[in-house]
């Protein structure tokens, strides 16, 4: 599997080829997306590192969240090849992809309206004895409840009943659920769609906190953002996104928000990425 | 602040811990105890009768026994098929194939459980040979279980995987079904059971396998992976998929075990009438979903409990004798059965959107 990526590492034009091998968590080549005839992405090399913290920018419809979408499997992909955790996968769904180690806050939630906090946190990994009994394995309610009280903590979000139904809760709540719940598992990449977009100044300067803790604990992130000031306060590194595909890829050090936003308008396109028309 | 235990959560808001949200539960309650009080008080002013209690004057009872047993005894052998819809619908579909499940499964297991001798005589009605008779009882269980099963899982199989609405799947089911148990003997009736298979419906039997089968999926349902998957599916097929619930095979086994209970209550049933025939059944589904949905159980998915369909099926058999009790017609019946079905989905509506603006 090493070698299978060793190879396409030096064979393709990718942006840091200088890498690593054993620092590259997640790595993408040509991946791409048809919906019939909508090229929502196409021809995406992409490629994140341990500890790193990478912004995705792009206009509305620009292909990012097709992108989680693929890596995520949360649907197939219509071509590419993705790499992570040092072997090429082919995740059949979520679950498979959540259990080799991604994390993800989908930008339309995926919160379970009638369920509560803890149930939300923990679906589909929920905490059980007697497991022999398979699907009707039993619920250990209180075990979920301490757990989802001691993650809310140690995210600082603080939501007022977390034995209520989502379907009560404000919207910036409720994202505060969704990080909290990436926030909770440890995993090998963590990936946010924009996650502060309807949050308010305070709840946006929790779940910064809470990627500024993940920065320190040295776990990867993949953020989406339409938001300048927080992606240059938070990432490494931006990707832009325009049009389905990738067309620009900076380093923070190198790049500030004007230049970004030509890239985003496709006022300018990075040499490599020239054929992203 | 004083006792209550208060939390300042996301916009400074306070919270009371102290008030508890109110059950929907607790409103089917209050709807059951309100009918059983106007047919007492309909009894009393028409019939110069009490509906509930005992009239007979006797010292060892308060509540008239004989007309409770007959309430839930109406409704055991249906409320074994709403605690199958009870999940379907939670889970965001609809079952239209119980009724002709039981037809058919009632036929097909009848056929095994038949004795061969009649008063000295070859069994009259005898579907299938000799090889067929006089067999243990486990023989017709299984089999009509296995029909049960074959139902279900064909239903779940079509939703789950070509994404047929479920509506159109189950219907479909509802009128193959009902063929089916129309082809198995031309539409002759089967009977003459053996002992055995005669207990399975005889008496309270039916009360007990409701009341037990309500309390295990009251647990299934509440404390295991399945329960709150069949509710997170319901409310968030998007969300479940997205937190990794196997959907699809989550669908297959809600339907199966639907089918599963469909059996149950045609074993119930054909063993209690003695006799099994192609039309049994008919209409079934349409009570366990009224049922269900009079019971609170909301037909967007997501909500609802086995407990509110237990209390459901208690308004309907309350209803049913109750009519019996004033000596109405049974057209009657039917008219205000109709009535309360829609009146229950308003009242769902109108509680959805009042919790929403709260
Ligand atoms: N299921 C789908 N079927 C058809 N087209 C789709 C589907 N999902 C997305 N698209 C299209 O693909 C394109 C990219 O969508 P995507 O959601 O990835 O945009 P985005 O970059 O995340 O935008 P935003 O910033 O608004 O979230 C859009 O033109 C969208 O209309
Ligand atoms: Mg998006």
């Amino acid at each position: 599997m090493a070698s299978d990526l060793q190879t396409n590492i030096s064979g393709a034009s990718a942006p840091h080829s200088g890498a690593r091998i054993g620092d590259v968590v997640l790595r993408t080549e040509g991946l791409t997306k048809h919906y019939g005839g909508v090229h929502a992405l196409e021809g995406a090399n992409f490629e994140i590192r341990k500890g790193e913290h990478v912004a995705i920018m792009g206009d509305n419809g620009a292909g990012k969240s097709t992108f989680v979408r693929q890596i995520t499997a949360v649907e197939q992909r219509t071509r590419g090849k993705i790499w992570f955790d040092g072997r090429e996968v082919q995740f059949e769904g979520p679950l498979e992809a959540r259990h080799a180690g991604i994390e993800t806050v989908f930008q339309n939630l995926a919160l379970a309206d009638d369920l509560n906090v803890p149930d939300n946190l923990f679906l589909g990994r929920e905490k059980t004895f007697w497991n022999f009994l398979g699907p009707f394995r039993v619920l250990d309610y209180k075990a979920m409840r301490a757990a989802t009280m001691a993650g809310l903590e140690k995210t600082a979000v603080k939501i007022p009943n977390v034995g209520q139904a989502i379907r009560n809760m404000s919207g910036g709540q409720r994202q505060c659920v969704a990080i909290a719940r990436t926030a909770t598992f440890h995993s090998k990449l963590t990936i946010m769609d924009e996650p502060t977009a309807a949050l308010g100044v305070q709840e946006t300067a929790q779940v910064e906190n809470i990627i500024r803790t993940l920065k320190e604990d040295g776990e990867p992130l993949i953020l989406i953002s339409h938001n300048m000031r927080q992606v240059m306060d938070l990432c490494d590194r931006i990707v832009v996104f325009r049009r389905g595909r990738i067309c620009a890829n900076l380093r923070k050090e190198e790049t500030d928000g004007q230049d970004i936003v030509a890239y985003i308008t496709g006022a300018k396109t990075q040499p490599e990425y020239a054929d992203a028309t | 602040m004083s006792g209550k235990q208060q939390a300042h959560g996301i916009g400074g808001l306070t919270f009371d811990a102290k008030k508890r949200h109110w059950p929907n539960e607790v409103n089917v309650f209050g709807a059951l105890v309100l009918i059983v009080a106007i047919f007492e008080v309909l009894g009393q002013i028409l019939m110069g009768q009490s509906f509930l209690f005992d009239s007979a004057g006797r010292f060892d009872s308060i509540f008239n026994e004989a007309r409770l047993t007959i309430i839930i005894l109406q409704v055991s052998i249906v409320g074994i098929i709403a605690i199958g819809s009870t999940q379907v619908i939670i889970s965001g579909g609809i079952d239209l194939s119980p009724g002709s499940v039981v037809g058919v499964t009632a036929m097909v297991a009848m056929s095994f459980a038949q004795v061969a001798q009649v008063n000295g005589n070859a069994n009259p009605t005898a579907a299938l040979g000799d090889w067929a008779h006089d067999l243990p009882v486990i023989a017709p269980i299984a089999v009509g279980l296995a029909c049960g099963l074959v139902a279900g899982l064909v239903n779940g199989m079509i939703i789950a995987y070509t994404k047929i609405p479920p509506f159109i799947a189950t219907l479909g089911m509802m009128v193959a079904a009902r063929g089916a148990s129309k082809w198995w003997t031309a539409g002759r009736p089967i009977s003459f059971p053996t002992e055995n298979y005669k207990a399975l419906g005889a008496g309270l039997t039916p009360v007990f396998i409701f009341i037990g089968l309500a309390i295990l999926f009251f647990l299934v349902l509440r404390y295991t992976v399945y329960g709150k998957h069949t509710y997170a599916i319901g409310s968030n097929e998007d969300a479940a998929r997205m937190s990794g619930i196997q959907v699809e095979r989550h669908k297959v086994l809600v339907y199966t075990i639907a089918g599963l209970l469909a059996a149950i209550a045609a074993l119930v049933l054909s063993s209690k009438n003695l006799t099994a025939q192609a039309g049994m059944g008919v209409m079934y589904e349409l009570d366990a979903i009224a049922m269900t949905v009079i019971g609170g159980v909301s037909l967007t998915g997501g909500r609802g409990s086995i407990v509110g369909t237990v209390l459901g099926a208690l308004i309907f058999g309350v209803i049913i004798s109750g009519f019996t009790f004033l000596r109405l017609d049974a057209y009657y019946q039917e008219m205000v059965k109709g009535v309360i079905i829609v009146a229950a989905v308003v009242l769902d509506q109108w509680r959805q959107r009042r919790a929403g603006t709260r």
